[in-house]
């Protein structure tokens, strides 16, 4: 208890740039349950190929520690761009890949289950042995750096220094914490600012709606989830970079278990609902950070899901409900 | 368009074997049966080609493939019969093999076979723990509830020095064995099959080195399970939670009382779990926390879908199918999860329903069918 009071702040501040991580994969979630009811098992790999995607574009350009101000806006710029390309992309190929086929011959939702199961395997051993991969297409030379020691973790040039900008209480927060909270809001708001306004965005409610009375309404329903996915990757590739600079360094299988906190903070929040999600991030967050200080952070995990349980029990929708769709019977 | 074309439709080929085997006389059948068991029991030590596996040891991957179709039976109650998805299947497994573990080399020092009673009645509880408050929520929440029940208790697991901590628990007896005699095995070196007086099995010994009286002995457990799962399947007990599966509300307005049913189907998907994990303990003689990953839970899983929810023949061999192969080819050991994780999405593309499909689905998907052709005839005239 006494090191959660010394060290409020710093538990404070590190649990909000590690909530935003969650709630901008959260979205990827809460986007494709809206729309389809249906759990994206494989939407934590998305987010990892977001990281690499990131990772290699800052190898591909010689990306080094220290730079001007203008050369670190441009590494984050191009890290952001690699990063939600690759993301949507693979999140756009999975639907086409893993479920389309399942909705045309209306299987049962368990079913899509299993496939994006199955997806999520794939997706992540083929990270994992891309070093294999690419001496079978014979270009293991040539891409040595970029696919050695395919299962170890690989580490991204310190091309933003964490500098301490100002205290509080005891806590020196840096520029990259600055960042990754403002950056993921921002993120947030534009996203909201789409779903809310955009035609598309009127598509993606509608479907989450009613799907059937959508699409008589002349709703492109494929199109519309097509969309969803591609959003959804989208903010998972915003999410890798942020992740990226914050911690440094990633794996083929870094996706799992922050994908099952993402969707954790999904459900906390409400799934379905985008502001549950940032709402179910920021308190997983926070509620890691100050549950480790009292019981020990090996104790961290436990703590997440804990809290997940008791909000289920006293409700059952999540702290803001759901809104993207109708509510569940 | 008339119902006679319909009617006149083929089945699926599966449905023409199932009733040409139903349609023998009991003797026949029995006869059957019998040489089916004796086959299942000679399997290790036929050594036939192709389905042996040559880089691990035979009778310890029919070992494991037994205690997968055990966990795939257990699970199938939870989600194939009363609809209730589980993703934290692994932590009941783990509480089995656990509470072997900690009575019988940890704290005390009972012996194997008391332990297992007492591991099956602990799974039970803890079944009952969980599911009384979560039951409550439905479908995808209840999935993510126990898939953190799951992790919660591997992670205590990992946490608790009482329990072993990382390096688990080691020295766990095995099961009391009798050394009654010796069974020989075939051998294959020259194409024919010739008896190999060298490599014997000894009847109801339970050592270290030789597995396949652990596979014998889970063999007559997953009878047992068996019959008790088709005796619980065709009671009231049984159409209370397909009732259930199917329509919740209407269920609960015929006046089933819905949520008992549904714990009740928790706690014995809960118990056969804690089963298995207690004769996973006993033939390993160790456990540590790796041995109850997340992952495992999901494979469970990938089981029972795979091979057709809802059918305790199908999910037999869905858990088959999920254990055996990625053992079979060993050798391509790198690619055996990638493939794996293809295989999974084919067959949920090109068999949605599972391997075999549960008699009632494939019946609803029937009527369906005519129902459509029926509308469609209408329409014309």
């Amino acid at each position: 208890m006494q090191f959660l009071i010394d060290n409020f702040a710093a538990l404070t501040i590190t649990g909000i740039t590690l909530g935003a991580v969650y709630a901008l994969i959260a979205l990827g979630y809460t986007l494709v349950y809206g729309v389809l009811r249906l759990i994206n098992f494989a939407h934590s790999e998305v987010f990892m190929f977001g990281t690499f995607a990131a990772l290699w574009v800052v190898m591909l350009l010689g990306g080094k520690a220290g730079g001007s101000v203008g050369q670190v806006v441009f590494w984050i710029a191009m890290m952001f761009i690699a990063a939600m390309a690759m993301s949507g992309l693979i999140a756009v190929v999975l639907e086409r890949v893993a479920y389309r086929p399942l909705r045309k011959r209306n299987a049962p939702p368990l079913v899509a289950l299993i496939s994006a199961i199955g997806a999520s395997f794939v997706l992540s051993e083929a990270m994992g042995l891309r070093e294999k991969i690419a001496g079978w297409v014979g270009l293991d030379d040539e891409l040595r750096s970029y696919v050695r020691n395919s299962r170890n973790a690989v580490g991204l040039p310190d091309i933003m220094r964490k500098e301490p900008l100002f205290n509080i209480g005891g806590y020196n927060v840096t520029n990259v914490d600055i960042l990754v909270i403002l950056g993921a809001v921002a993120v947030m708001i534009v996203l909201d600012q789409f779903v809310k306004r955009s035609r598309l965005g009127r598509g993606i409610r509608a479907v989450a709606q009613d799907p059937e009375a959508a699409a008589l309404m002349g709703v492109n329903r494929d199109r519309v989830i097509q969309v969803t996915f591609l959003v959804g990757g989208v903010m998972a590739g915003a999410a890798a970079v942020f992740y990226l600079l914050r911690i440094g360094i990633t794996r083929y299988d870094v996706g799992f278990i922050l994908g099952v906190k993402a969707f954790t903070a999904a459900v906390l929040g409400g799934i379905g609902n985008l502001r549950g999600a940032l709402l179910g991030g920021f308190i997983l967050g926070l509620a890691e950070n100050y549950g480790s200080a009292i019981v020990g952070t090996q104790w961290k995990d436990v703590v997440a899901f804990v809290l997940l349980v008791v909000i289920l029990l006293f409700r059952p929708t999540g702290l803001l409900g759901e809104s993207l769709g109708k509510a569940r019977a | 368009m008339s119902t006679s074309t319909v009617a006149a439709k083929r089945g699926p080929r599966g449905d023409a074997f199932k009733n040409r085997v139903s349609g023998l006389p009991t003797p026949v059948k029995v006869v059957l049966w019998v040489l089916f068991a004796v086959f299942l029991f000679a399997l290790p030590l036929l050594n036939i080609p192709f389905i042996t596996t040559a880089d691990s040891d035979f009778g310890g991957v029919l070992f494991t493939v037994a205690t997968y179709v055990l966990v795939a039976l257990g699970l199938n109650i939870v989600v194939g019969y009363a609809g209730l998805l589980d993703l934290g299947y692994v932590g009941f497994y783990a509480v089995g093999a656990y509470t072997v573990g900690v009575l019988s080399s940890e704290h005390a020092n009972i012996p194997w076979l008391w332990t297992v009673p007492i591991a099956i009645v602990v799974a039970m509880v803890s079944g009952v723990v969980l599911g009384a408050p979560t039951l409550r929520v439905r479908g995808d929440y209840l999935a993510i509830v126990t898939l953190g029940f799951g992790e919660i208790v591997r992670l205590t697991l990992v946490n608790s020095q009482w329990l072993g901590g990382q390096q688990g628990i080691s020295n766990i007896p095995r099961p009391p064995g009798a050394e009654l005699f010796e069974v020989p095995s075939l051998s294959w070196d020259t194409g024919v099959p010739v008896v190999d007086l060298d490599a014997t099995t000894t009847f109801l010994k339970f050592g270290i080195g030789d597995f396949i009286p652990y596979y014998w002995l889970a063999l007559v457990v997953i009878a047992l399970v068996l019959v008790f799962d088709i005796l619980v399947k065709n009671s009231r007990v049984g159409r209370a939670w397909e009732a259930t599966r199917e329509d919740e509300d209407a269920a609960e307005l015929m006046g089933v009382p819905t949520f008992r049913f549904k714990l009740l189907a928790f706690s014995l998907g809960a118990a056969i779990g804690g089963l298995s994990g207690a004769l996973f303990a006993g033939k390993a003689g160790f456990i540590n926390p790796q041995s109850f990953e997340l992952l495992l839970s999901i494979l469970f899983l990938a089981a029972v879908v795979v091979g057709g929810q809802g059918n305790r023949w199908g999910v037999v061999l869905g858990a088959i199918v999920v254990s055996y192969f990625p053992e079979r080819f060993r050798e391509f050991a790198d690619f055996r999860v990638l493939v794996f994780g293809l295989a999974l999405m084919l067959l949920a593309i090109f068999r949605p329903q599972g391997l075999i499909p549960p008699r009632r689905s494939r019946r609803v998907k029937k009527a369906d069918e005519r129902q459509a052709a029926l509308e469609e005839g209408e329409v014309h005239a």
